[in-house]
């Protein structure tokens, strides 16, 4: 007597609970294994780290009406260190396609959804811990650095902490950006698979609107092309002053990069379902 | 007995076909649709991109804007294009200063003593009231001029607020003279004279010992000229650029001179002086510009310059120049930097770079043809990508009247021709290291983080200038100078900082940089290359 094929699965793995567990499983044994993985995660706190400070030791206030906002100053570096998280990304989906391991993955995990979503889910919170860590210490450095360049109680700026609500804000949604960038770059590698394509669509996608917009002499041009760009839009999680005269809150702007990324996995999950690997 | 004559091939030693070399890696390139279309987008972003900014660039004349943010100093109507004076060199000038004057017939000299140069501030700057403020740049001194109109040719000596003596002379010469301030205790003596169309300029500190400062040729210089005593002291400016966007803020001052021991030789037919505020319009601070005689003492009290205005935003020029519409190469730069890594790393991941060797058996040729086919494409497609952004986009910002600089065409041409030669070396540069890393993911992070990063961080004007400056003198990036739109005046106190458009390095300077690190990169990549098992 012999179970029908259904029932045999079932009764091997358990159900879809458990087959998504051992599809999490095996990304994760595949990334663990690569040497790359942990240098680049290091490789984006640090950089986000240097270029804060270094934003920090080039900044000065020197009297009480600097217009500035140390917050978003101390995680300046989070622009850069997006780089290296897109480059993460891309590579958990292109590497596959690069060295043929695509092919059993999709014969061991014939479920392709439930791969990605893998994929997604180990991605993000790799993505999230080496970006708290990046942001945790941004704002340590310029708790530690920004008072002596004037940025003083005396001209109205008290240190950075974290008790702050909108510091607080500022640093985590800092997190957050940076993991939706990954999921951003992982439905955009999915759907393109070579990954120095895929890396130049993500970063020229990202950096593209703060370039045009930073000459836009026209405010309605300028507003506008703000508000939709994930990279513009995603960094209003940042601002801590002035929110007044921006376009879109802070949450609203993370909302943007998120509808972003969305559909960037949407499409990468459509081309990934239905084409051959 | 036979003898066996051995078969010798008729073809050729391959090694010797450099030609054929580069013939088959040109088949590579042009048979890979992918690639090509990566060198058709590359154009395309950039020149669209740049049709984007300028049409961002025109001003909305409806709608007013409703930020808080300080925009460039507006000369004439809010809307519709300002109107600026051209100098006599053909760049945009300002002409504003008090002139006390008489005409001069033929060839003559005038000479003067000045004893004082002060100055006073209009309104409150960083909370400090009004009052005494001496700008580095406020001049007195005596100026021969081809009329009272503005943006006609002029020969200047002059004392200037803080830095020294100066002859001055059609708006962007600048000769310094002898340093130091000027007092009662140490007054600085001025002479010039002129001679058909050459006008020499003199200084002296006691009167009888003179040095020459320069000799200038005022081309077509009439006659009859204007010669006399002038004073003038430029806008009182500060600038920060740490916070979100750039700020500036600007006051206008006033400067009071005295003279004494007014000589004069040759033909002067009018028999008084005659005050005329030259440009009149930037009235002075505390008191009504003008000048008063007494016994041969003449104070004269001046406000304005006499300068190249200076592009960029925040400073008094156009806001808009070309460079502006080229914001976009680092786009069309990502593109070409993909297709020239994957240029290398295909070789890799297919298997052909055995074949290649196999038929080419010397690496380093193999890499130099790969980096003239690649480098040739590169330059193709950034030349068609700058003459798009940078024509169109002049006649988009043009038609919709945005205050646009006008760029001398030499200029013009060192900026497209300058982008795509950018391009190019840094296609080059991006094989290089392809080939030292084999993967193009690495590639085009090690290419993104050493040349768009710095470019990206340095475009919007919300990072400190020492980092953006840092990063335009080491990386790679510092090529980007080659768009720099106009000349960075000593003379001229303005907003020269990155995010406008004025790089650290001259524009040759920063491509040597870009050429240094390709140059590294090449190296290394034919050592890795032959010492590596392919």
């Amino acid at each position: 007597m012999s179970l029908p094929a259904a029932e045999l699965s079932r009764a091997r793995y358990g159900g879809r609970a458990r087959y998504g567990r051992e599809a999490l499983h095996a990304e994760w044994t595949k990334l663990r294994t690569v040497a790359s993985t942990g240098w680049l995660l290091l490789g984006a706190a640090v950089l986000t780290v240097a270029v804060s400070t270094a934003a920090d030791a080039g900044a000065t206030c020197l009297s009480t009406g600097c217009q500035a906002d140390p917050a978003k100053l101390s995680l300046t570096g989070v622009q850069a260190g997006q780089a290296i998280v897109v480059i993460i990304a891309v590579l958990v989906v292109s590497n596959e396609y690069s060295t043929g391991m695509i092919r059993i993955t999709l014969t061991a995990m014939p479920r392709r959804l439930t791969v990605l979503a893998a994929k997604a889910v180990l991605v993000a919170g790799l993505v999230l811990v080496a970006g708290a860590v990046a942001a945790l210490e941004s704002v340590l450095a310029g708790r530690l650095i920004l008072p002596g360049h004037g940025f003083t109680p005396a001209h109205g700026y008290p240190p950075l902490s974290l008790g702050d609500g909108p510091v607080l804000r500022a640093a985590s949604g800092s997190v957050l950006y940076l993991v939706l960038i990954a999921l951003l770059s992982l439905g955009i590698a999915t759907a393109v698979r070579e990954s120095a394509v895929a890396i130049g669509l993500v970063l020229g996608l990202l950096y593209v609107f703060p370039v045009v917009t930073s000459v836009a002499g026209n405010q309605h041009w300028q507003r506008h092309l703000e508000q939709i760009g994930p990279m513009t839009a995603g960094l209003y999680i940042q601002a801590t002053a002035n929110l007044g005269s921006l376009p879109l809150t802070p949450w609203q702007g993370l909302g943007v990069l998120a509808l972003w990324a969305a559909g960037a996995l949407i499409i990468g999950a459509l081309i990934f379902r239905f084409r051959d690997a | 007995m036979t003898t066996i004559t051995p078969y010798r091939s008729t073809a050729r030693d391959p090694r010797d076909g450099f030609g054929q070399l580069l013939h088959a890696e040109w088949t590579k390139f042009r048979t890979v649709r992918g690639w090509v279309i990566g060198m058709i987008l590359a154009v395309l972003v950039t020149a669209g991109l740049g049709v984007l900014i300028a049409r961002t660039t025109v001003p909305s004349c409806s709608s007013q804007s409703s930020s808080g943010q300080q925009g460039p100093v507006q000369h004439g109507a809010a809307c519709g294009q300002p109107s600026y004076t051209v100098g006599s060199g053909g760049v945009l000038v300002q002409d504003e200063f008090y002139f006390v004057r008489q005409p001069l017939a033929g060839n003559g000299s005038i000479t003067v003593r000045v004893t004082s140069l002060t100055g006073l501030g209009s309104e409150q700057i960083n909370g400090q009231p009004a009052g005494s403020l001496l700008v580095p740049w406020s001049k007195a001194g005596i100026v021969i001029k081809d009329g009272t109109s503005q943006g006609s040719a002029y020969a200047a000596m002059m004392v200037t607020g803080g830095n020294g003596v100066r002859l001055q002379w059609n708006y962007t010469g600048d000769t310094p003279g002898i340093p130091g301030a000027v007092s009662a205790a140490s007054p600085r003596w001025l002479r010039l004279t002129r001679d058909g169309d050459m006008v020499t300029g003199y200084d002296s500190a006691d009167g009888t010992h003179w040095t020459r400062v320069g000799s200038v040729a005022l081309a077509g210089l009439p006659s009859t000229v204007q010669a006399g005593l002038f004073v003038t002291s430029p806008l009182y400016t500060t600038y920060s650029s740490s916070f979100g966007v750039g700020n500036g803020s600007s006051s206008s001052t006033e400067a009071t001179g005295v003279f004494d021991h007014v000589s004069r030789t040759g033909t002067w037919p009018a028999s008084a002086w005659t005050g005329d505020d030259v440009g009149a319009g930037n009235l002075g601070v505390a008191q009504v510009p003008g000048y008063h005689q007494v016994a041969g003492r003449f104070t004269v009290s001046g406000s304005g310059d006499i300068a190249p205005l200076i592009a960029g935003p925040l400073n008094h020029g156009p806001s808009i120049t070309v460079r502006d519409f080229l914001l976009g190469t680092f786009a069309g730069l990502i593109a070409v930097a993909v297709v020239a890594a994957m240029f290398m790393t295909a070789e890799y991941r297919r298997g052909l770079i055995r074949t290649t060797l196999a038929a080419s058996p010397d690496r380093g040729r193999v890499l130099a043809a790969k980096a003239i086919v690649i480098g040739a494409a590169a330059f193709a497609a950034g030349l068609a990508a700058a003459a798009g952004a940078v024509l169109i986009g002049t006649h988009v910002a043009r038609s919709g009247g945005s205050d646009l600089f006008p760029e001398p065409w030499p200029t013009e041409l060192r900026i497209i021709a300058g982008t795509a030669a950018v391009i190019a070396v840094a296609a080059v540069f991006t094989l290089a290291i392809a080939t030292m890393v084999r993967r193009s993911a690495t590639a085009i992070l090690i290419v993104i983080v050493t040349i768009v990063i710095p470019f990206v961080l340095s475009a919007p004007p919300g990072i400190p200038a020492s980092l953006t400056d840092w990063l335009m003198r080491i990386t790679p990036a510092a090529a980007f100078a080659l768009q720099q739109p106009a000349p960075q005046y000593y003379q001229v106190q303005a907003n020269y900082m990155t995010s406008s458009g004025y790089f650290p390095l001259a524009p040759w300077g920063g491509f040597a940089v870009l050429c240094g690190w390709t140059a590294l990169a090449l190296i290394l990549a034919v050592y890795l290359l032959r010492r590596r098992d392919a």
